[in-house]
């Protein structure tokens, strides 16, 4: 197929981006510290580091959303256009942002060739042309997307190859992906994976940004690391080890990690059962549940783990009724703790304070008998969870929405802990957050657990699992495979989770 | 680079299908909900009373629709890009009563001044035009909740129109001034052609342009509008100007029709317009909808007004009959139209 022939192999690759020794200060925040970093024509550069790292403040220094008070900005080998011009900065850099830039009443085609004249009027739009002009571009590209359909029905897989054929259709060779695979099954990933393969041989350079430091092994060629504003690490992803980049992300923590997953047997022996769930059928939008049997009992961390779509957060909402039964029984013993998948629109009430998103749950404990709320109590009650979950806010009534991704959701675990449940239900409670976050999240349930909670742990993610004393895993809408005894080995895992067989 | 990405598709076989016709098929059907519906009622007009079918009967339900359409048409373009005007109702009433204040003689409630009648309907033009800037600049640009600044505004228009007129009427309103209202060509009133007209061009604009498909896109994802270069407060903003003045011509239609303006004229007619947008499939949190569908809305809430005179309804009771009829409506849009309501 004919590709650009300004960009071809034999030409070296020359930087589609660039920010040269660029800083940025918000307020008394140094948020970027005289980062230099290049992304060439054909390579995936991978960028990573803790939340408030400075990622966000550099993407949008090199989308032109914001100006760098200091250092440069180059696109394509020129400055960067003034920030008032978005035209060209649209035509020589996008990014994908984790929260949707299509039009869902559009169709695709539309959405590719959103506010673009097609054909010969600029004024009008021709249907037929803009329908085959966004049909040779998925054909050109290899994406698999029928262009009429309507953008509501895509799947975050199918928005992404929107955004990104809107991107190269402007002319853009530079893309700066935001997590794109956070919200994608295994399966999505690697087709994604594949066409970042097929973008960097059209000569696309790529910023690549991710908590999944496997991901980068895989796709990325050089890797930077960004920690506090400074970039502390740049190099060829196959002269860095994992620990090492870790490390760097971290500061001074040590690595961790092979091929096993450590997972502590569970220091207090188990009680009683909490919570047991018996032939739950649901049929669900995000994942399907069949004849799903478990039972957790105090003191245990119950993993359940499925790739998206495989019905495992489906069985949560179920446990706590936030989808409805077709079959089947849940009994659980005492308050059932809750925290949900997505924590922006269950997880908390942005606007109001910490302590008062801590203590939703436990209204009633701190409200005398005629339902005045005791400041005394909910503080109390807040700085407990403050402290136990290690939540970074500047006063106890900071509202949520101005905390990091990271503290945000430390939030929404302590509004579960906070009413001392029986049973703790999570699903995926580390998403998106930096790694100290995870850290203390993690270390909070696994207290939870050994206090004698039953907790339930809905995960994806293979780090959530160190603390769960056994494991579970979905294939679609269905228990497939169990793990009694911990070390969890990955490869077994993963090819559980994928829906191979496996002899435990 | 962009030139070389074009050379390239055009090279590229052009294997993509004509429209989808299943695709084509089921949007139709959504818009055409309400056929059905009308067909049922037009059965039931001619049941109730024979004089229901007669052709100057059709005629005078589609007279009454016309002045309820503009400011349908005009409703759902805002609504598109996704805010919404309450005053335009309060537009509907003061736009032609200040324009026929300054064309009617003394005697018959005007101020006296005489003005050209053609002045007056640029005083109406003028009017609406007015109305609309300023809610456009408020609502868009200093960030006022549309409905409680919006209802505010119709409440303050409507009172000026009481206040002023003081419960008279002005009447004895020149001829080229009621053209709109009160003229008939090939047998079909004026207002009704220039509705029909209104809702063909909406319509086309709406599909074809680049900024009524950008009002789609404002609509559907005002964040995706705004970063691909749409100028979005500056479209919005002349959607609600343009919007006000369609009330404004509407109104002029209604005060055309009756020969005069009343100081009641507009009075609760919002309600009507938003019944008429949504059960027309025009979706109330924007992006979503077509002018086909207001226009079966119009229709069928014109239809009802007119069965429910003829059946000898009590006035006094046509307006909960009304507000049944449009609950009945909006479940059966809600049934059939997947998106709507």
């Amino acid at each position: 197929m004919q590709r650009f022939s300004s960009t071809g192999p034999a030409t070296p690759p020359a930087p589609v981006g660039e920010a040269d020794n660029a800083s940025k200060t918000f307020g008394e925040t140094r948020a970027l510290i005289d980062v230099t970093l290049d992304v060439r024509a054909g390579e995936c550069h991978a960028l990573v580091g803790r939340n408030g790292a400075g990622k966000s403040t550099l993407v949008s220094l090199l989308t032109g959303l914001q100006r760098a008070d200091r250092g440069t900005i180059r696109l394509a080998g020129a400055p960067a256009p003034s920030l008032a011009d978005r035209g060209a900065w649209l035509r020589r850099v996008a990014c994908v942002y984790q929260k949707s830039m299509v039009v869902p009443p559009l169709t695709v085609a539309e959405n590719v060739f959103l506010n673009r004249p097609v054909g010969n009027n600029g004024a009008l739009v021709d249907w037929r042309r803009m329908r085959a002009d966004a049909h040779a571009l998925m054909l050109e590209w290899g994406f698999d997307l029928d262009v009429d359909q309507e953008a509501s029905t895509l799947t975050v897989e199918q928005r992404q190859i929107v955004e990104i054929a809107r991107a190269l259709s402007i002319g853009a060779r530079f893309l700066i992906l935001d997590e794109p695979t956070a919200a994608l099954e295994k399966a999505a990933v690697d087709r994604l994976f594949e066409r970042v393969h097929r973008l960097r041989e059209g000569g696309v350079g790529v910023l690549y940004i991710s908590h999944h430091l496997e991901e980068i092994y895989e796709i990325c060629q050089r890797v930077s690391v960004l920690r506090d504003g400074e970039l502390v690490l740049t190099g060829e992803v196959a002269d860095i080890t994992q620990g090492q980049l870790v490390a760097a992300m971290v500061g001074s923590a040590p690595p961790r990690r092979a091929t096993e997953i450590e997972a502590s047997a569970g220091s207090a022996k188990l009680g009683d059962t909490r919570l047991d769930v018996k032939g739950l059928n649901v049929t669900s939008r995000s994942g399907s549940v069949y004849d799903v049997d478990l039972s957790v009992c105090a003191g245990e961390c119950l993993g359940l783990v499925g790739l998206r779509g495989s019905g495992s957060s489906t069985v949560g909402d179920a446990i706590v009724g936030l989808v409805k039964r077709k079959a089947g029984s849940v009994e659980a013993s005492g308050v059932v703790g809750y925290v949900p998948q997505d924590r922006h629109q269950r997880g908390f009430v942005p606007v109001l304070g910490v302590d008062e998103n801590l203590t939703h749950a436990v209204l009633g404990r701190i409200a005398d008998r005629f339902g005045v709320v005791s400041a005394g109590r909910r503080n109390e009650i807040a700085e407990r969870e403050v402290h136990r979950l290690q939540i970074v806010a500047r006063t106890l009534d900071q509202p949520v929405v101005s905390l990091s991704g990271g503290n945000q959701q430390k939030v929404v675990v302590g509004r579960a802990l906070a009413a001392e449940p029986a049973v703790l239900v999570a699903i995926n409670p580390t998403v998106g957050v930096d790694v100290a976050s995870k850290e203390a999240l993690l270390d909070a349930i696994a207290q939870a657990r050994d206090s004698g909670v039953a907790v339930l742990l809905i995960s994806d993610d293979f780090d959530d699992l160190r603390i769960c004393t056994r494991l579970l895993v979905m294939v679609r809408g269905r228990i497939t495979t169990s793990f009694t005894r911990p070390p969890w080995d990955r490869q077994l895992l993963i090819s559980a989770v994928e829906g191979l067989e496996v002899a435990v | 680079m962009a030139e070389q990405a074009v050379e390239a598709k055009t090279a590229a076989p052009r294997t993509v299908a004509r429209r989808d016709l299943r695709l084509v098929v089921v949007n139709w059907f959504r818009e055409l909900t309400l056929v059905p519906v009308i067909i049922v009622l037009m059965i039931a007009g001619a049941i109730v009373n024979p004089v229901f079918l007669t052709t100057s009967n059709l005629i005078n339900v589609a007279e009454g629709g016309a002045a309820l359409g503009m400011v349908v048409v005009a409703e759902s373009l805002i609504l598109l890009t996704g805010k919404f005007d309450i005053s335009l109702q309060g537009t509907f009433g003061l736009a032609p009563l200040l324009g026929a204040w300054l064309v009617a003689p003394k005697a018959s409630e005007g101020l006296g001044t005489e003005w050209s009648p053609w002045l007056g309907l640029l005083v109406v033009f003028l009017v609406g035009l007015a109305v609309g800037t300023f809610n456009g600049f408020l609502v868009i640009k200093a960030n006022f909740n549309a409905f409680i600044f919006t209802l505010a505004m119709s409440i303050l228009l409507t009172g000026l129109q009481l206040g002023w007129l003081g419960g008279q009427t002005v009447y004895n309103l020149p001829e080229a001034f009621i053209y709109l209202g009160a003229e008939s060509w090939f047998g079909v009133p004026v207002s009704v052609w220039v509705t029909i007209a209104t809702f063909a061009v909406a319509s086309w604009f709406l599909r074809y342009h680049r900024v009524g498909r950008a009002m789609y896109a404002i609509g559907g994802n005002l964040e995706a509008a705004r970063a691909a270069g749409i100028r979005v407060d500056r479209i919005r903003i002349g959607v609600f100007m343009v919007a006000s003045v369609l009330a404004a011509v509407g109104g002029l239609m209604q005060a055309g029709r009756v020969t005069a303006v009343t100081a009641g004229q507009g009075s609760n007619l919002i309600f009507s317009v938003f019944a008429a947008a949504v059960i027309g499939g025009i979706a109330l949190e924007g992006g979503r909808g077509r002018m086909i569908g207001a226009l079966t809305g119009v229709i069928l809430l014109s239809l009802v007004t007119n069965i429910l005179t003829l059946s000898n309804v009590s006035s006094t009771w046509i307006d909960a009959v009304d507000g049944a009829i449009i609950l009945i409506a909006l479940g059966l849009a809600k049934l059939i139209g997947t998106e709507r309501a």
